[in-house]
């Protein structure tokens, strides 16, 4: 895969962008036809958020830092968390199970017949709207820390924030693309799906709190550094504009990668009606 | 689904032992034959405690060395032990309940001449056995990378077994209590996520309880939450004296008798409400 065949590649999901945005009106109109949901959902979070906000006043009881963080720097990390974990469960799961199911089923024909590109076609057909709940809630959390952070939170910061964030769900959405591939070959993956989840739960505190070889796996094996930590590193003012770089260069390597695995991928699957 | 008549040549026992025995022997083969799902399953469950620990010992090294006096390999201990009694603790859910009730799959169990209880409970037990099994290796890896210190007596070794057992039937009586709301309720998640948050806070499944501020101890101690995790990993990571664990052993079998005694009562007014939908 060269750089070319990537701008052509970015030029057809341009024009696929409208496709985009119609897969998600039908989405969002699915789940509208279940509005007590939104009740459900947001009680659900808010448990989950009075909880880890209950494991961080804990933490905070016995020590005033963890691993160079302050308590209030730690919540710009957690609201991070909880909205990227929001834009995983609304878009990027639900999408990528149903690819696992069609895989399975070879149901996949359906996708693969359609005039558009494949990769995108699967990666935008399900929009859970309630679970995006989270998304709110999380950029409610950071914007409560950064006022309780008490020091002066620039503009270029707040726009090396918006860019690792963009950079951090391109990345996870890499990384659970090419988890599923493997159901090209494997078949089965769901058991992948509950792993993730249990490695994903390790972004609620800053990789670099991890000792050597987790903080490795959790920058490169299971990228939560770079959809976690970096971004409140950058809000919280300890991001250079390398690590950006860094950051935006390893986006775009697992990108690619993820790309061409997928174009290899699909010449594995056989289908339903062989 | 094997060995369904496999001729026994051992001599059978009969009544609820054998029940038991049955179901517990099919368990272990059924859960057996999934055993990578179950592996893949077991190190999932590990980055859990693994935070829990990485996170504490980072506290315990910000303290100069320990936290209430808890160093790094005593968190160490204390998390390794806790990865086979969370898996002790795996019994049937409220979420399974759920189902039960929905699907109307209750009512196969109300035609069997025992308690559905017996299934849950002889099912479960059988597989911890496998569970046990394949906890064995992670434990092995767990302390070469984490290196605990342990100092165990043979009584907290025996009183420990005991106690893993005493936690098992304690949280299956609680999540079946629990797990029957279904009845009045059909959709009750919110209530069991609630129920989830209390009991990582106040078991010590989150943290050593001694780390809880003192209002939060004093509530810990009236609930049994504690008799789940707390205390069953402390008698072999930390060092209570022999009256502490003779104590706790009584008062887990308290809890397994008020937990039973709140399963039939609910049971019993929860099973008139229950109506199957077809065949």
């Amino acid at each position: 895969m060269g750089a070319a065949s990537r701008r052509d590649a970015q030029a057809r999901d341009l024009r696929a962008l409208g496709l985009v945005a119609t897969f998600l009106r039908v989405g969002v109109q699915t789940e509208l036809q279940y509005r007590a949901n939104v009740v459900f959902s947001a009680l659900q979070s808010l448990v989950a958020v009075a909880t880890s906000l209950a494991v961080l006043g804990l933490v905070f009881s016995h020590t005033d830092s963890l691993g160079g963080w302050s308590g209030n720097e730690l919540l710009v990390v957690m609201g991070v968390y909880v909205l990227m974990g929001g834009v995983i469960r609304s878009v990027v799961q639900p999408n990528m199970q149903q690819l696992m199911a069609d895989v399975q089923h070879g149901t996949l024909d359906f996708v693969l017949t359609k005039p558009a590109d494949g990769q995108l076609l699967v990666s935008a057909r399900r929009f859970q709207l309630w679970q995006a709940v989270d998304v709110v809630l999380g950029a409610v959390l950071v914007v409560v820390a950064v006022v309780r952070l008490d020091r002066p939170v620039g503009v270029g910061a707040v726009l090396g924030f918006l860019a690792a964030l963009g950079l951090g769900a391109v990345t996870i959405y890499s990384f659970w693309l090419l988890l599923t591939i493997g159901a090209f070959w494997i078949v089965r993956v769901d058991s992948l799906v509950d792993l993730f989840d249990g490695m994903y739960q390790a972004g609620r505190w800053p990789v670099s709190v991890y000792p050597g070889w987790l903080r490795i796996g959790f920058t490169f094996l299971v990228p939560l550094a770079f959809a976690i930590t970096v971004p409140a590193q950058a809000l919280t003012g300890r991001a250079s504009g390398w690590l950006l770089l860094g950051a935006a260069a390893f986006t775009a390597v697992l990108f690619t990668l993820t790309r061409a695995l997928w174009r290899v991928g699909l010449r594995h699957y056989s289908g339903a009606s062989a | 689904m094997t060995a369904v008549d496999a001729p026994p040549r051992r001599r059978r026992l009969s009544g609820l032992p054998g029940f038991y025995a049955v179901v517990m022997r099919t368990a272990v083969q059924t859960q057996f034959q999934y055993r990578t799902a179950n592996y893949l399953y077991m190190v999932g469950m590990i980055a859990e405690p693994v935070i829990y620990l990485v996170v504490w010992s980072a506290v315990a090294q910000a303290q100069g060395g320990s936290v209430q006096g808890i160093t790094a390999g005593e968190f160490a201990a204390y998390y390794i032990v806790w990865t086979l009694v969370r898996n002790m603790n795996i019994v049937f859910t409220p979420y399974g309940w759920e189902e039960r009730i929905r699907q109307g799959e209750l009512s196969g169990l109300l035609v069997r001449p025992v308690h559905p209880i017996h299934y849950d409970l002889a099912y479960f037990a059988g597989w911890k056995f496998v569970v046990i099994l394949l906890w064995l290796p992670i434990a092995a890896v767990l302390s070469l990378v984490f290196r605990p210190t342990f100092d165990v007596r043979g009584v907290e070794v025996l009183v420990f077994v005991a106690a893993i057992w005493g936690a098992y039937l304690i949280r299956s009586m609680l999540l079946w209590a629990l797990g029957m709301v279904t009845f009045w309720t059909t959709r009750v998640s919110a209530l069991y996520e609630l129920y989830f948050t209390a009991e990582l806070l106040l078991s010590g499944r989150l943290l050593p309880l001694v780390l809880l501020p003192a209002w939060a101890a004093t509530i810990a101690d009236w609930t049994p939450f504690q008799y789940t995790f707390g205390y069953p990993i402390e008698v072999l990571a930390g060092d209570l004296t022999t009256g502490q664990l003779w104590t706790g052993l009584a008062l887990q079998a308290v809890w397994i008798a008020a937990g039973a005694l709140l399963v039939a009562v609910v049971w019993r007014f929860g099973i008139r409400r229950y109506s199957a939908v077809g065949n």
